[in-house]
């Protein structure tokens, strides 16, 4: 660890971009700040993780003999014998042996002990104490103080702390104590923007205004609901200091500065250093018990965070994925109609396929069970059901795109008469794109942030068509016209936050049509956008599935958007389908009462209604009417 | 993108003057009776007040500083009180050497933690773990002891390498590159634990983002879209703590040239530190604050070019 406060871990920091350090929180306040906070032990918990048993064990051990120094030191560390120089370790009366002026090392060391990690400790404290309070202040009350506050922060992190250390010394002269407490000011940003981040996160939440209403004080609303939330990673950050506070104390003894009356482990290395030729065995004592003291509060500290994550996870996994005992029951089948939209080859068969998830302890859980789906050319076969059923999870295995850890576990995929579930990339990616499109739910979160939408647009092109840059550039604005784009030359330049969520989702299907392909993969294309744009993007669906005579998956909730687009339904609970058959057939007759739900769903939900009663003169209302 | 410069540019210089202002009313008011510590304690009274009107230490520390500001704005940073050396000359002739070790030690640091860092984001199991527990220990272990063991063993033990000393690179290529190695190896282990870490949870996260699965969907190779899409979305906090670490580099600097014996910026800030050198100080906390800005500015401009959303603001 470099010695300085600047090099210090810090978690807001590292997390993100350092031009917004705010707006991300520390992950453990993020955990800390979880609702449903569980009641642990922690040092409970860190006895049983070996990690911080080990750290606890070492920092125990060190502190121990450094407060037992006097009781456990053999000679005054400090009492000089010119007969003694450096005598080797193991001579007898010397355990460890003497230093270059014949004192006892053993004792040094363990005196020493007392000083450094005293010394570490005042800065520490000074550290926490004007951090957190500084913290509180300008995170509740914001204001001048805030800004003052986040500017002085800067201020102090914009020089070496050493530096400062150094100038410091050159004023006031050598002084163990008085160096540890400006250090411990150097050191303070660190617990300063934790508490802040960890209080401006909750200061609006509903229980704190709720025991503002109810009358309590500011002091008590801090201390009651505040100082809770910032104590776990408080602690963390203190391991942290703490190992970074014996460092920088050691250094600056090291360097000779420090008060040489007073035995430390950095005073120890630099005599050590002075000795190095002559018995640079010196130098290893010292150095143990800084290192080992340095890797014991950070291991702690990790133990620490490992410990608070763990228990914030079953909590986050609960409330992700619903219950998955998955009950087989019969699939309802409608009979075709005998007349019917003209439709092509079969393009894709989905036969009894079974997807699982990897489980750290080895399982597979299952989210997906026993799924058969067919999809002809130019028809769209809608996908139904709420999160959490399965649908796509569906739709992503067919391009073998499942998230880390997923896999189809059974069945068959068969794409235009090739079997494509257990394909290799190679294979998949000469697919992907040309063959099999994909546009997705939320238009923003997938689009690349860096890259503008022109390069982000041709760079499939170019790789899956070979074509110029000039040429992939003519065709992409071509294709944004196409689809809608008002002033394309003007969006091909722009960056995706330049551009509206409607906008994007243009400029991603525009990316999904733009290799012509014969299946496209729609995941809920709607569902993000204000309730005037969906109809229009769902009118341009149409019209580009209709032109390029693609066969379509549309994953939905929504009944109204199958009932505008979908020739054929396949409702999804569970990760089962239930009912499954020509969409004007299920709208006259839906059998399962799970379709039947999600079909009055419809009536309720206010944003569908606007798309709904457009549509009405088509198959929902001669399905409603019945 | 000017204004954005311009920005960045005053507040430097604010930052500049701010800091500049509090360490020399620190050094010169807050230090007691500076021309009695020069002279010493045998001096007579007369002669410590005649060291004190040579230096102009009796005159408002306001005016002394706006002398100092004045010269220090013409490149003139006073005489150090011991050696009668030029500040301004003293500072500069030893600004290279600590530059090349801190140089050297962010750009091997950066090489290494993008290798390390992607690695275990894209292998995770046994890799992950192994260099997720090495950077912990490694970001533990104060610097100094580092450079205290490789000097130990490669230099003491295996004479691979020169215990101390430096050799100018005009001067021999080949011996200046054996005399910075050891010196760059200590620098850089810590700063590289702490950017593989950023780079493995950054690379980790942009993997998460829809936008890669979206990519994939439309044909990329897994290969293309880590290192064109991924690498350059992980690429702007990984710098952010690269310039953490390059502040605190110069502050590692101060100890490892004096284990190395390298006549850097830190062996003499130490050596005017003792003495109580107060002109070299404030020269040394001037130049240090200017890398600072500059680096700053310099990583500033980087992210605008990485991140459209900085550069547009």
């Amino acid at each position: 660890m470099s010695i300085n406060t600047n090099a210090l871990p810090d978690p807001v920091e590292e997390a993100t971009d350092s031009l917004e350090p705010r707006d991300v929180p520390d992950p453990a306040v993020a955990i800390a700040l979880a609702p449903p906070i569980p009641k642990i032990n922690l040092f409970k918990r860190l006895l049983k993780n070996p990690m911080g048993l080990f750290a606890m064990s070492l920092l125990a051990i060190i502190v121990l003999t450094a407060v037992l120094a006097p009781l456990l030191a053999p000679a005054d560390p400090n009492l000089a014998s010119l007969q003694n120089v450096r005598v080797d370790p193991g001579t007898k009366g010397f355990l460890l042996g003497t230093d270059g002026a014949g004192r006892d090392v053993w004792a040094r060391l363990l005196t020493a002990g007392r000083f450094s990690l005293a010394g570490a400790l005042l800065a520490v404290v000074v550290a926490a104490a004007i951090g957190i309070v500084g913290g509180l202040i300008a995170g509740y009350y914001g204001g001048w103080f805030d800004n003052l506050s986040s500017w002085v922060v800067s201020l102090i992190m914009a020089l070496p702390g050493i530096v400062i250390l150094l100038a410091a010394r050159a004023v006031v002269g050598p002084g163990l104590w008085t160096s540890m407490a400006i250090f411990g000011v150097l050191l303070s940003p660190a617990f300063f923007r934790l508490t802040y981040t960890a209080v401006s996160g909750v200061r609006n939440e509903l229980y704190v205004d709720a025991a503002r209403v109810a009358g309590l004080s500011d002091a008590s609303i801090i201390g009651k609901h505040i100082l809770t939330v910032v104590r776990a990673p408080v602690i963390i950050q203190s391991a942290q200091v703490f190992s970074i506070a014996v460092a920088i104390q050691s250094g600056l003894d090291f360097l000779g500065l420090g008060d040489l009356a007073i035995p430390t482990w950095g005073g120890m290395l630099n005599d050590g250093f002075q000795n190095i030729y002559l018995k640079a065995i010196l130098i290893l004592w010292p150095s143990l018990a800084i290192g080992l003291t340095a890797i014991g509060s950070v291991l702690l500290a990790n133990a620490m965070r490992d410990e608070l994550e763990r228990s914030g996870q079953p909590v986050k996994r609960r409330a992700k994925k619903g219950e998955t005992g998955i009950e087989r029951e019969e699939i309802i089948t409608h009979p075709e109609p005998i007349t019917g939209k003209e439709l092509g080859e079969v393009l894709l068969v989905v036969d009894n396929v079974s997807i699982g998830y990897h489980q750290s302890d080895g399982s597979i859980k299952h989210v997906v069970d026993d799924v058969n789906l067919t999809v002809r050319r130019g028809e769209v076969h809608g996908l139904i059901g709420e999160s959490g059923s399965g649908k796509t999870q569906t739709a992503f295995s067919v391009m073998q795109l499942l998230p880390q850890g997923g896999e189809v576990t059974g069945g068959s995929i068969t794409f235009e008469g090739e079997q494509i579930a257990q394909a290799t990339e190679a294979q998949m990616m000469k697919l992907r794109g040309t063959k099999i499109a994909y546009i997705p739910q939320e238009p923003m979160s997938n689009l690349d942030p860096s890259f503008t939408i022109g390069s982000q647009l041709t760079e499939p092109i170019m790789l899956g068509q070979k074509l110029s840059k000039a040429e992939a550039k003519a065709k992409a604005i071509a294709l944004l016209t196409r689809v809608g784009i008002p002033n394309p030359e003007r969006t091909y330049a722009a960056y995706p936050h330049q551009v509206s969520g409607g906008m994007a989702q243009r400029v991603l299907i525009a990316g999904a049509v733009s290799m012509e392909p014969d299946l496209l993969i729609a995941d809920e294309p709607t569902t993000a956008l204000d309730v005037t744009v969906q109809a229009e993007v769902l009118d341009l669906l149409r019209e580009l599935q209709a032109e390029y005579n693609m066969g379509m998956i549309l994953v939905t909730h929504n009944f109204g958007v199958v009932a505008d687009l979908c020739d054929r339904v396949s409702v999804m609970r569970n990760g089962r389908i239930v009912e499954t058959g020509n969409a004007a057939s299920i709208f006259a007759d839906p059998r399962h009462e799970y379709t039947r739900m999600l079909f009055d769903a419809i009536l309720d939900e206010t944003s569908v209604r606007e798309d709904y009663t457009r549509t009405a003169s088509g198959a929902v209302a001669e399905g409603s009417q019945k | 993108m000017g204004s954005f410069i311009a920005r960045r540019l005053i507040s430097g210089a604010v930052l500049l003057v701010v800091i500049t202002t509090l360490a020399f009313l620190l050094l010169y008011a807050g230090g007691g009776d500076i021309a009695r510590k020069i002279m010493g304690d045998q001096a007579t009274q007369e002669a410590v007040a005649q060291k004190a009107r040579e230096l102009g230490l009796n005159r408002p520390v306001l005016s002394q500083y706006s002398d100092w500001l004045r010269h220090a704005v013409q490149g003139d940073l006073g005489v150090s009180w011991f050696n009668g050396q030029q500040v301004t000359r003293a500072v500069t002739t030893r600004l290279s050497v600590t530059l090349s070790l801190v140089i050297g030690a962010i750009t091997v640091a950066a090489l290494l933690a993008i290798l390390l860092g992607v690695t275990a984001a894209l292998r995770r199991g046994w890799a992950d773990r192994v260099i997720q527990v090495g950077a912990v220990i490694a970001q533990a272990i104060p610097n100094f002891l580092v450079a205290l063991f490789l000097v130990l063993v490669f230099a003491i033990n295996l004479k691979l390498f020169r215990a101390t000393g430096y050799v100018q690179p005009a001067t021999n290529i080949g011996r200046w590159i054996n005399s910075i190695t050891l010196p760059v190896a200590a620098l850089c282990i810590g700063s590289t634990a702490s950017v593989t870490q950023q780079i493995r949870g950054s690379v980790i996260d942009a993997l998460r983002q829809d936008y890669v699965r979206t990519l994939r969907a439309r044909g990329l190779s897994f290969r293309r879209t880590i290192f064109k899409h991924v690498l350059r979305n992980a690429g702007g906090p990984a710098l952010a703590v690269l310039a953490v670490q390059f502040v605190g580099m110069l502050g590692g600097a101060v100890i490892i040239e004096q284990v190395f014996a390298i006549p850097g910026l830190g062996q003499i800030s130490v050596l005017a530190t003792q003495q109580g050198d107060i002109p070299l100080v404030m020269g040394l906390v001037l130049v240090m604050a200017v890398i600072v800005v500059i680096v700053n500015l310099a990583i500033d401009l980087i992210q605008g070019w990485l991140n459209p959303k900085v550069r547009l603001r």
